[in-house]
C-alpha cells in the first residue's frame, strides 16, 4: 500500500528531515511510527499526503508514484486517503455533522446522500446523538473522534494519522486506538505516528522507529518488504467497511 | 449489522446525474454565501451601497442625456432657412416677397434683415468698421429668414426648402443648421465622457470588490487550509467567494436601480412644471428594460471580476502546512 524507496527530505535551511528511508506497509497493514519529536514522523505522512515532495527518491502510494501526481491532481489524490490530526483541523463555524459530511461535498456528493454516509461514521466512533453540536461544545476525545469520522466517511484504503491522541489523556487515547484496531479488522490500512510507546505495545502493532530521519528497526524484525503476518486482515484484498 | 459490502472510496454514493448534482452543490454555495453575507448585515451593505452608488452615477448621467436628446430630437424640425436673395432685388422687392412667403400655410413667421441692416450689424461685430466705411456700396443681399410651422415633417421641409430656393429672387437659401449640430456634438462628447467615467468607475468596483474577497479570504485563511488538506480542488475553494462577488454585485445593481427610480421619482413635478410653462409636452423617458438589465448584468459581471482576481490571486497561496 506504501513503499518508501530510499526517501530525503531536505528543508529549505538545509536540514535533513528524513535522510535515505525505505519502508513498506502492505495493504490492510496497521503500522505505528514512533521516534521523538524531530524524528521526522510528521514529514513522512505528509509526504504521503503530498503536502511535501521528497528531496529524492520515491513515495509509491497504493500504486501510485506520488512524483508523478500533477499539482492539479493533489487534491483527487487526497480524497482517496483518510487524514486524521493531532490538533484535528475541525471547522468550528459548523455543526458536527457538516465537519464530517465535508469531504462528501467536496467529492461531489449531494448533501441528502452525504447523510447516508454520515451518520454511519459518526455512529462508528460512537458520536451520532452529538451530529447537531458545535464542535467547540465538545471535549478533547470527542473532537478527535469528529475528526476520525470525517477521515473515514469517504471509506478510504488508507488511514494516516499523526498523533491522533497527543493532547488525550490515556483513557481516551486507548479508545482512539480501538476504534482504528476495528477499521483494521475491516481491511483498512493504517499509518499512525505517535510516541506513546506503551500504549503502540499494548496493541501490539508493527512499529517502525525512526531517529534522526533514519530506521532504527522495526519493532517485529520481518523483512522490510515482506507483509507482517501477524494482521491477520493483511490479505490485500479492498476493506469491507459496514 | 448492516450487509458487510465492498465499497470504493473513489465512487461517491449518487443518485441523481452529475449536471443536477453540479447545479445543487452551486445553488448549496450560493445560498451559503448569502447566508454568510446576512450574518453580517453592515458590512455587506455598506459594499453594496458603494456599489450601487458607483452604478447609479453613469446610469443617471445617461440617463440624463437620453433626456436631453429626445428633447432636442424636436428642434430639428424648427430650423430657419436663410433666404439671400439675388443683388439686384431692392428692398421694396423683397418686403413683398417676405409678405408673400408669410402668408404659405407651412410658414409660422418670417422676417426681413435688409442689406443696410446687414452690413450695420457686420461692421458692429467684425470690428472691420471704418475700412467697411471706405466700400463704395453694399455689397451683402437682403436677407429673408424663415421660420417653418411647427406642422412639418421633415419631408414637407425638403419640399419647402426647393421651393424656395426655385423662386426667382432667390439667389441662395440656407438652413440654419449649425448651432444644433454644435449642440449635438457637445452631447457626443458629455456621452463619451460619461462612458470613460462608467469605466474607470467600474475598475473601482472590481477593487472594492477584489478587496473585500480579499479580506474575506484572510479570514477564513485556516478554513480553507482545512478543507484544501482534505482533498478539495482550488476550484472548491474558490467557488463561495465567487458566489458573495456575484451577490454584491446582483444587490449593487438592484439598488442603483432604486436609486435613479427615486431620482426620476424626485425630478417627476420640477420636469412637469417646466413643461408646463413652455406648453410643451415634455415625458421624462426612464430607462428601458434593457437597459435595467444590462445595469444587473454589469453589476454582477464586475462582482465576478473582482471577486475572481481577488480568489486566483490569493487562493494558490493558501496551501496546507
Amino acid at each position: 500500500m506504501i513503499r518508501l524507496e530510499d526517501v530525503t527530505k531536505r528543508y529549505p535551511g538545509g536540514q535533513e528531515a528524513l535522510s535515505g528511508l525505505s519502508l513498506s506497509i502492505d495493504k490492510g497493514e496497521m503500522v505505528f511510527v514512533t521516534g521523538h519529536s524531530g524524528a521526522g514522523k510528521s514529514t513522512l505522512l505528509r509526504l504521503i499526503a503530498l503536502i511535501e515532495r521528497p528531496t529524492r527518491g520515491q513515495v509509491i502510494v497504493d500504486g501510485q508514484n506520488t512524483r508523478r501526481v500533477k499539482r492539479r491532481k493533489i487534491p483527487a489524490y487526497r480524497r482517496q486517503i483518510g487524514m486524521v490530526f493531532q490538533d484535528h483541523k475541525l471547522l468550528y463555524d459548523r455543526p458536527v455533522f457538516d465537519n464530517v459530511a465535508l469531504p462528501l461535498i467536496i467529492a461531489g456528493v449531494g448533501y441528502r446522500d452525504a447523510g447516508r454516509r454520515v451518520r454511519p461514521a459518526l455512529e462508528q466512533v460512537g458520536l451520532l446523538h452529538k451530529e447537531k453540536q458545535n464542535p467547540e461544545t465538545l471535549s478533547a476525545g470527542e473532537q478527535q473522534r469528529v475528526g476520525i469520522a470525517r477521515a473515514i466517511v469517504t471509506r478510504p484504503k488508507l488511514l494516516i494519522a499523526d498523533e491522533p491522541t497527543g493532547n488525550l489523556d490515556p483513557d481516551l487515547s486507548l479508545e482512539v486506538m480501538r476504534i482504528f484496531r476495528r477499521f483494521n479488522e475491516v481491511g483498512v490500512t493504517l499509518l499512525i505516528a505517535s510516541h506513546d510507546i506503551s500504549l503502540i505495545d499494548r496493541l501490539g502493532c508493527r512499529r517502525v522507529d525512526l531517529e534522526d530521519g533514519r530506521r532504527v528497526e522495526d519493532a517485529f524484525e520481518d523483512d522490510e518488504f515482506v507483509a507482517d503476518e501477524s494482521v491477520p486482515a493483511a490479505t490485500g484484498e479492498p476493506p469491507r467497511w459496514p | 449489522m448492516a450487509v458487510t459490502r465492498h465499497s470504493d472510496a473513489v465512487a461517491p454514493v449518487r443518485s441523481s446525474g452529475p449536471f443536477t448534482s453540479w447545479l445543487a452543490r452551486h445553488f448549496r454555495t450560493a445560498i451559503g454565501s448569502f447566508g454568510r453575507l446576512l450574518r453580517q448585515p453592515f458590512a455587506s451593505l455598506m459594499i453594496v451601497l458603494v456599489i450601487a452608488v458607483t452604478l447609479a452615477i453613469p446610469a443617471a448621467l445617461n440617463l440624463i442625456v437620453k433626456n436631453v436628446q429626445s428633447v432636442s430630437a424636436g428642434w430639428d424640425n424648427a430650423l430657419d432657412f436663410s433666404i439671400f436673395l439675388r443683388r439686384d432685388v431692392s428692398e421694396t422687392d423683397a418686403e413683398k416677397l417676405a409678405e408673400i412667403i408669410g402668408q404659405r400655410a407651412d410658414v409660422e413667421l418670417v422676417r426681413l434683415i435688409t442689406a443696410d441692416e446687414a452690413l450695420e450689424e457686420f461692421k458692429r461685430q467684425s470690428g472691420f468698421g471704418p475700412s467697411l466705411d471706405q466700400l463704395r456700396d453694399n455689397p451683402l443681399p437682403q436677407t429673408i429668414v424663415v421660420r417653418p410651422g411647427a406642422a412639418n415633417t421633415s419631408q414637407s421641409m425638403i419640399l419647402l426648402h426647393e421651393e424656395l430656393g426655385n423662386l426667382p429672387e432667390a439667389d441662395a437659401v440656407q438652413v440654419d443648421t449649425e448651432w444644433v449640430q454644435r449642440f449635438h456634438a457637445i452631447l457626443d462628447i458629455v456621452r463619451q465622457a460619461i462612458t470613460i467615467g462608467a469605466a474607470l468607475l467600474g475598475i473601482a468596483i472590481i477593487v472594492i470588490i477584489g478587496n473585500t474577497i480579499r479580506l474575506d479570504i484572510q479570514n477564513r485563511r485556516e478554513e480553507i487550509e482545512v478543507t484544501k488538506l482534505i482533498g478539495a480542488s482550488n476550484a472548491f475553494v474558490r467557488r463561495p467567494f465567487l458566489w458573495s462577488g456575484f451577490w454584491y454585485g446582483l444587490f449593487g445593481g438592484l439598488l442603483a436601480l432604486t436609486l435613479v427610480q427615486y431620482g426620476l421619482f424626485l425630478l417627476e413635478q420640477p420636469v412637469a412644471r417646466l413643461a408646463g410653462l413652455y406648453q410643451a409636452g415634455i415625458v421624462v423617458k426612464n430607462l428601458s428594460a434593457g437597459e435595467m438589465l444590462s445595469i444587473l448584468g454589469i453589476g454582477v459581471a464586475l462582482g465576478l471580476a473582482g471577486s475572481w482576481l481577488a480568489a486566483a490571486r490569493h487562493m494558490r497561496r493558501i496551501e496546507p502546512r
